[in-house]
């Protein structure tokens, strides 16, 4: 498109080129090194603390040296049984590391959302999509027969494809209930929708769970959250899932800062923005579903890590979706440590204990955003 | 007021555009032309549908076929083909909460950042220099939310420069300012298009610094044209009667007419 067009003006016509020599005295926004890493140190922290603590305390040093022996052509003496050694690569590594990617993928979908909406308070949970995966979910295992004997390990590797169906419808539904308020809803709207709809399915699911009372145990469990039964097989289900909503939400994070001034200006700059929406959208989704199919119903970390990073980092969400990624990662991997510690032997359930701290932060996140709402 | 000699095709060719919104037609018909390094004003009373044809003219709303821009169909432009030659400041532009100054300025690099793409060194010092060129060097680091009205409107053009475009759409530039900065703004505007050849296509609401500034005036009154020439063809006592439904006296001043209301007397 040369032709008659007039070539834009070249970077450094507008007047005479600055002092050669001279940095820029200011970076755009960006990860900076300290952020990345604190938030990597964050997971080291928080994957030494979920494998040492337990019903068997492990020292913290020997699970070091047991986690770096996991390394091709390490090998250091832990001190450990191999008993020991059993509970730390088949037990716990299994069920931190399905924490970490679980929590990361929460809070990374939360983060996404809250851009694609320019919504403060879009979280997987509140615009129903988490309610949508765990329908299908249901739906999947109460009619296909459910897992192996009728437990939730061994679910097929397709499963997090049909918690991705209903995922995508709850959003779709959210999307087009809350835009019914006028051409672009406004952010309370949305949110309505979302409760409307995560009631809408959560009615369906609980019809469901009725008609088919011999697999409500395993789904009751699984719906409160939990990380318990994780093994190997967990991880490796969420894993695909996992890396594409990262690849795909992370490519996007400068144009989800350009989507922040609006779709009239991000289309004036030469955007799509409906359709990296609607792109962005299915990759959170999809990584929702994939953390549902795992590890059931955890609320809150998709609102609690974002807006903790954006008060830390900055507002950028070239700051605020990596440095999800990490602490989301580490804050479920941590709250699982105080959810099977808390009340030991017993464990509670990782989504009740989410859901007291995230109750009260919402009540925060509310506070400060009143003025976008209204 | 000089103008830049026009060579060839005009800047912005409007024929015949009609836009209908939800049904109710807002523009029907309407013409426009600006030569390459003219400065355009378009009047009109609320609901004429200056906005629109601005939007229009920008890209934002379909309109196959009407809009010709430097010669090639804006419909057969590429969405960052456009933008590197059309650049808008809408009336009040979103501000983001926690947006520094100049991460909002290099968004207007953004039609020369690859597709997933990061801004390069270049785009970075391109934007230092618009901001030095602003004078707003200082203010780089700051929160765009916390400036006053007057500085966000120069960071809104300051944007709008660095997208390196030759035709700048504005979109009532002054609506929020006293005043003073109102002068500061629109002569900031006048400077940069005699200095870099910018064609400018503004909507106004102040009648007599639109006529200060403009070469020429377009007034739209119910979707189509009703005006169009100098300044002192446009503003007359007659055509703001008509159309504005307005009591004014216009006073020839140096640079242009101005307008001066007048409480009408009672029947």
């Amino acid at each position: 498109m040369t032709g008659p067009l007039p070539a834009p003006r070249p970077a450094g016509l507008l007047s005479a080129a600055r002092p050669t020599g001279s940095p820029p005295v200011a970076r755009p926004a960006g990860l900076r090194k300290r952020w990345l890493v604190a938030g990597l140190f964050a997971v080291l922290v928080a994957l030494v603390a979920g494998v040492s603590l337990g019903p068997v305390s492990l020292p913290p040093g020997s699970v070091a040296a047991e986690l770096l022996n996991l390394f091709p052509g390490v090998h250091l003496d832990s001190g450990l049984t191999e008993r020991e050694i059993a509970i730390v690569t088949e037990l716990r590594l299994p069920r931190v590391v399905l924490g970490l990617l679980v929590g990361g993928l929460l809070a990374l979908a939360g983060g996404c959302y809250q851009g694609v909406f320019r919504n403060p308070l879009a979280d997987p949970y509140l615009l129903g999509v988490a309610a949508g995966a765990g329908l299908a979910v249901t739906a999947a295992i109460a009619l296909g027969g459910g897992g192996r004997q009728g437990t939730l390990s061994g679910l097929p590797m397709t499963i997090p494809l049909a918690a991705f169906a209903g995922s995508l419808l709850a959003v779709t539904m959210t999307y087009v209930l809350g835009a019914a308020g006028g051409r672009r809803g406004s952010p309370a709207m949305l949110i309505l929708a979302g409760v409307a709809v995560s009631a809408f399915l959560s009615a369906g699911q609980t019809y469901l769970l009725q008609r088919n009372a011999d697999t409500i145990q395993p789904v009751y469990s699984w719906l409160l959250g939990r990380l318990a039964t994780a093994g190997w097989h967990d991880v490796l289900l969420v894993l695909p899932y996992a890396a594409l909503t990262t690849v795909v939400v992370l490519l996007h994070r400068r144009e989800l800062d350009v989507l922040a001034v609006g779709d009239d200006e991000a289309r004036s700059l030469g955007l799509h923005p409906q359709r990296t929406r609607y792109l962005l959208i299915a990759a959170a989704s999809l990584g929702t579903a994939a953390a549902v199919s795992a590890t059931g119903l955890i609320g809150f970390v998709g609102i609690i890590v974002p807006h903790t990073v954006r008060l830390l980092a900055g507002s950028s969400y070239r700051v605020i979706l990596p440095m999800s990624l990490l602490f989301g990662g580490a804050f479920l991997a941590l709250t699982d440590v105080v959810a099977r510690t808390a009340a030991a032997p017993a464990e509670v359930p990782i989504g009740v204990v989410t859901a007291l701290l995230g109750g009260p932060f919402f009540v925060l996140v509310l506070r400060t955003a009143r003025r976008v709402l209204t | 007021m000089s103008r830049e000699p026009t060579a060839g095709a005009p800047a912005v060719e409007v024929r015949g555009l009609h836009v209908d919104l939800g049904g109710t037609p807002i523009l029907t018909g309407v013409d426009l032309t600006v030569a390459a390094g003219e400065w355009v004003t378009v009047i009109g009373p609320n609901g004429a549908g200056k906005s629109t044809l601005l939007r229009a003219v920008g890209g934002l709303l379909p309109a196959p076929g009407a809009i010709t821009l430097f010669g090639t169909p804006s419909a057969a432009l590429r969405r960052r083909d456009r933008a590197r030659v059309v650049a808008t400041v809408a009336q009040s532009p979103v501000v983001p909460p926690g947006m520094s100054v100049l991460d909002y300025v290099l968004l207007g690099r953004t039609p020369y950042i690859p597709a997933l793409g990061r801004e390069s060194t270049a785009d970075v010092d391109a934007v230092h220099e618009v901001l030095g060129r602003l004078d707003l060097s200082g203010f780089h680091r700051r929160e765009l939310a916390t400036l006053s009205g007057g500085e966000r409107q120069r960071v809104f053009l300051a944007r709008a420069l660095a997208q390196g475009a030759t035709l700048l759409l504005l979109d009532e530039p002054t609506s929020a300012l006293d005043i003073g900065h109102q002068q500061d703004v629109l002569e900031l505007v006048d400077q940069l298009r005699r200095e870099h050849g910018l064609t400018v296509l503004a909507t106004m609401h102040d009648l007599s610094l639109a006529g200060e500034y403009a070469d020429r005036m377009v007034m739209l009154a119910g979707g189509r044209v009703v005006a169009a020439g100098t300044p002192p063809e446009v503003l007359t006592e007659e055509l703001l009667a008509t159309h504005y439904r307005a009591s004014v006296r216009v006073v020839p001043g140096a640079h242009g007419p101005l307008v001066v209301p007048v409480r009408p007397t009672r029947p």
